[in-house]
C-alpha cells in the first residue's frame, strides 16, 4: 500500500441506514494506518434508478461526485454498486470525447484520467497480505461462515477487465482462524430495490439464500453490500434465520478492535447471542 | 410458456427502426446475440418476468417495438450483470434494459410495472430535494401512491426501532448543483 489517506464516499446506504458498515470499516482501515477524508459535500452517485430511468442524469450525478475528488490520492469506495457508477462515469469521460468536453465545462475542471477508484476490498486484500494481518491471533475458530458477495462480482462488459474480488472474503476468513463454507448462493442477487415495490419477488430468493447457508451448516453470512445485508435481513420470512454481519463488522470483531454498542443493536436479527456462545463480545 | 411461444407476429406491425435505434442508445449491439439462453438460464428474475431477457433481445431484433415496450421484463431486470457476465458475446443487458425503459418513458407507453416506475421516480425526487436519497421519505410517498400502508409495516416500525431509518435526510450543501441537473433539457422522466 503506498497510500496512507484516500479520499471517500461512503454513500448513501453507509451514511445512514448501515453506518455500522460504515463505523467498523473505518475502525479497520485505522488499525492498519490508514486515514479516511470524506468527500466534501457528495451527493448520491445515482442508485438504480437514475440509470434506470435517465443515463446522462445517472452520468452527471456520479460525475459530480469526480469533480470533488482531489487529484492527489485514490477515491475509496465502500458499496459495490457506487463503486460501479463511480468507475463507470470515469471510464465514459476516459472514452467518450463529448462526455469529457460535458464535465469539464459544467464542473469547471479538467477530467483526470489517472484518478484511482478502489474498492474498499482491494485495500482490504492488500491489507491481508501483510505480516501484521497474517500474525494476528485465529479468533474466529470454530465460527462457520457463508461469505454472500450478492452481484458485486459481476460487472458489464464495459468493466470485465476490472479487479475480480473472487474468493476474498474466504481468503480473509480462513487468515483469521474462521471456516468460510462452500454454497451455492453466494453471488445470488439479492433482489435490490425490487425489495420495496415487488416484495413478493425478493423473498422466495432471500429465503433461497438464508435457508441455502443453513443447510450449508453455517453459523452466520457475512455481506459485502449494505443493500444486501438489508434484503438478507429484512425478506426472509421463514422462522429459523441467521445472523448477518457486514464484513467490515466481523475483522473488526476479529482482530479485537472496539466494538461500538450500537453497531449490532442496529441489526433487526439480533447477533449477540451468537457472538457472545462462540466467546466473540 | 407455450401460449407466449404461439403468439403471431404481425410483420406489418414491425418497426425496422426499432433494432437499431436501441442499439445506438444502449452502446451494445445485441445483433450479437445468438439466442444461447445463458442470460435467461442464469437470471434470478426470470421466473417473475413475462418475457426471458433474450426473448426481449428477440423481439427487439424482429422490430416488435410495441410487445418490448409494453412488457415487465424491462421493469423487472435489475442490472445485477449476472447475465452479462455469462453471456459469451458480451453484451450489456444492464444498458440494454436502461435503453429499452428510457424509450418506453419518452414515448408514454403505459408502464407494465408501475410500482417500479414510482418507487425509481420517488428515489429521484429524494435526490433532486437532498442531493442524497433519504429512505424513510421515499417509502412514505412511495406509499402514498400505493395506499398499501399495511404491507410492509412490520418492516418499517422494525427499521425505525432499530435506527436504521434517519428521520431527518442526510441533505448536501449544494443542492442546487444537483437540482440543476434535473433542469437540464434531456427528457429526464423525474419531472
Amino acid at each position: 500500500m503506498t497510500h496512507t489517506v484516500y479520499s471517500y464516499f461512503p454513500g448513501c446506504s453507509l451514511a445512514t441506514s448501515a453506518r455500522e458498515n460504515n463505523e467498523s470499516m473505518v475502525t479497520f482501515l485505522g488499525a492498519f494506518g490508514i486515514r479516511l477524508e470524506e468527500l466534501v459535500d457528495w451527493n448520491c452517485c445515482g442508485s438504480s434508478s437514475a440509470h434506470s430511468l435517465d443515463s446522462e442524469l445517472a452520468l452527471d450525478l456520479a460525475c459530480r461526485n469526480l469533480s470533488l475528488a482531489p487529484q492527489n490520492r485514490p477515491l475509496l469506495v465502500a458499496c459495490p454498486s457506487c463503486y460501479l457508477r463511480l468507475k463507470g462515469a470515469h471510464n465514459s469521460l476516459d472514452q467518450d470525447v463529448a462526455a469529457q468536453e460535458h464535465y469539464e465545462n459544467k464542473w469547471n475542471r479538467s477530467h483526470h484520467s489517472d484518478l484511482q477508484i478502489v474498492h474498499f476490498f482491494e485495500l482490504l486484500h492488500a491489507i491481508s497480505q501483510t505480516a501484521a494481518f497474517q500474525n494476528k491471533l485465529k479468533k474466529l475458530a470454530g465460527l462457520r461462515i457463508a461469505p454472500y458477495y450478492g452481484c458485486m462480482l459481476a460487472y458489464p462488459p464495459s468493466l470485465s477487465r476490472q479487479k475480480d474480488f473472487s474468493g476474498i472474503m474466504e481468503n480473509v476468513i480462513g487468515a483469521l482462524g474462521g471456516t468460510a463454507i462452500r454454497w451455492p448462493f453466494s453471488a445470488r442477487c439479492c433482489g435490490t430495490f425490487l425489495t420495496a415495490a415487488r416484495p413478493d419477488i425478493v423473498s422466495p430468493i432471500i429465503n433461497q439464500i438464508t435457508q441455502g447457508a443453513i443447510q450449508a451448516g453455517a453459523d452466520c453470512i457475512v455481506t459485502a453490500c449494505a443493500m444486501c445485508h438489508l434484503n438478507l435481513e429484512i425478506r426472509s420470512d421463514k422462522p429459523n434465520q441467521l445472523p448477518v454481519f457486514h464484513f467490515s463488522e466481523m475483522l473488526a470483531l476479529a482482530l479485537d478492535l472496539e466494538i461500538s454498542d450500537t453497531w449490532f443493536s442496529r441489526h433487526l436479527i439480533d447477533p449477540r447471542p451468537l457472538l457472545t456462545r462462540k466467546k466473540l463480545l | 410458456m407455450s401460449q407466449r411461444l404461439e403468439r403471431t407476429i404481425f410483420p406489418s406491425k414491425r418497426d425496422p427502426d426499432f433494432c437499431a435505434r436501441i442499439i445506438h442508445k444502449a452502446g451494445s449491439n445485441i445483433n450479437l446475440c445468438w439466442h444461447c439462453n445463458c442470460c435467461s438460464g442464469g437470471c434470478p428474475f426470470s421466473q417473475a418476468m413475462d418475457y426471458l431477457p433474450n426473448q426481449v433481445i428477440r423481439m427487439t431484433q424482429l422490430g416488435m417495438k410495441h410487445e418490448v415496450l409494453a412488457c415487465s421484463a424491462i421493469w423487472i431486470c435489475v442490472g445485477c450483470h449476472t447475465c452479462s457476465v455469462q453471456c459469451p458475446m458480451a453484451i450489456d443487458m444492464a444498458a440494454f434494459m436502461d435503453a429499452l425503459r428510457q424509450v418506453a418513458i419518452a414515448e408514454d407507453v403505459p408502464v407494465s410495472e408501475p410500482d417500479i416506475f414510482n418507487f425509481h421516480k420517488e428515489v429521484l425526487n429524494s435526490i433532486r430535494r437532498h442531493g442524497r436519497t433519504h429512505k424513510l421519505e421515499i417509502m412514505f410517498r412511495y406509499k402514498l401512491q400505493k395506499r398499501d400502508w399495511l404491507k410492509d409495516l412490520d418492516v418499517g416500525l422494525k427499521m425505525m426501532a432499530k435506527r436504521k431509518l434517519d428521520l431527518m435526510p442526510s441533505k448536501i450543501r449544494n443542492i442546487k448543483a444537483v437540482s440543476k441537473m434535473f433542469e437540464d433539457p434531456k427528457g429526464n422522466a423525474a419531472t
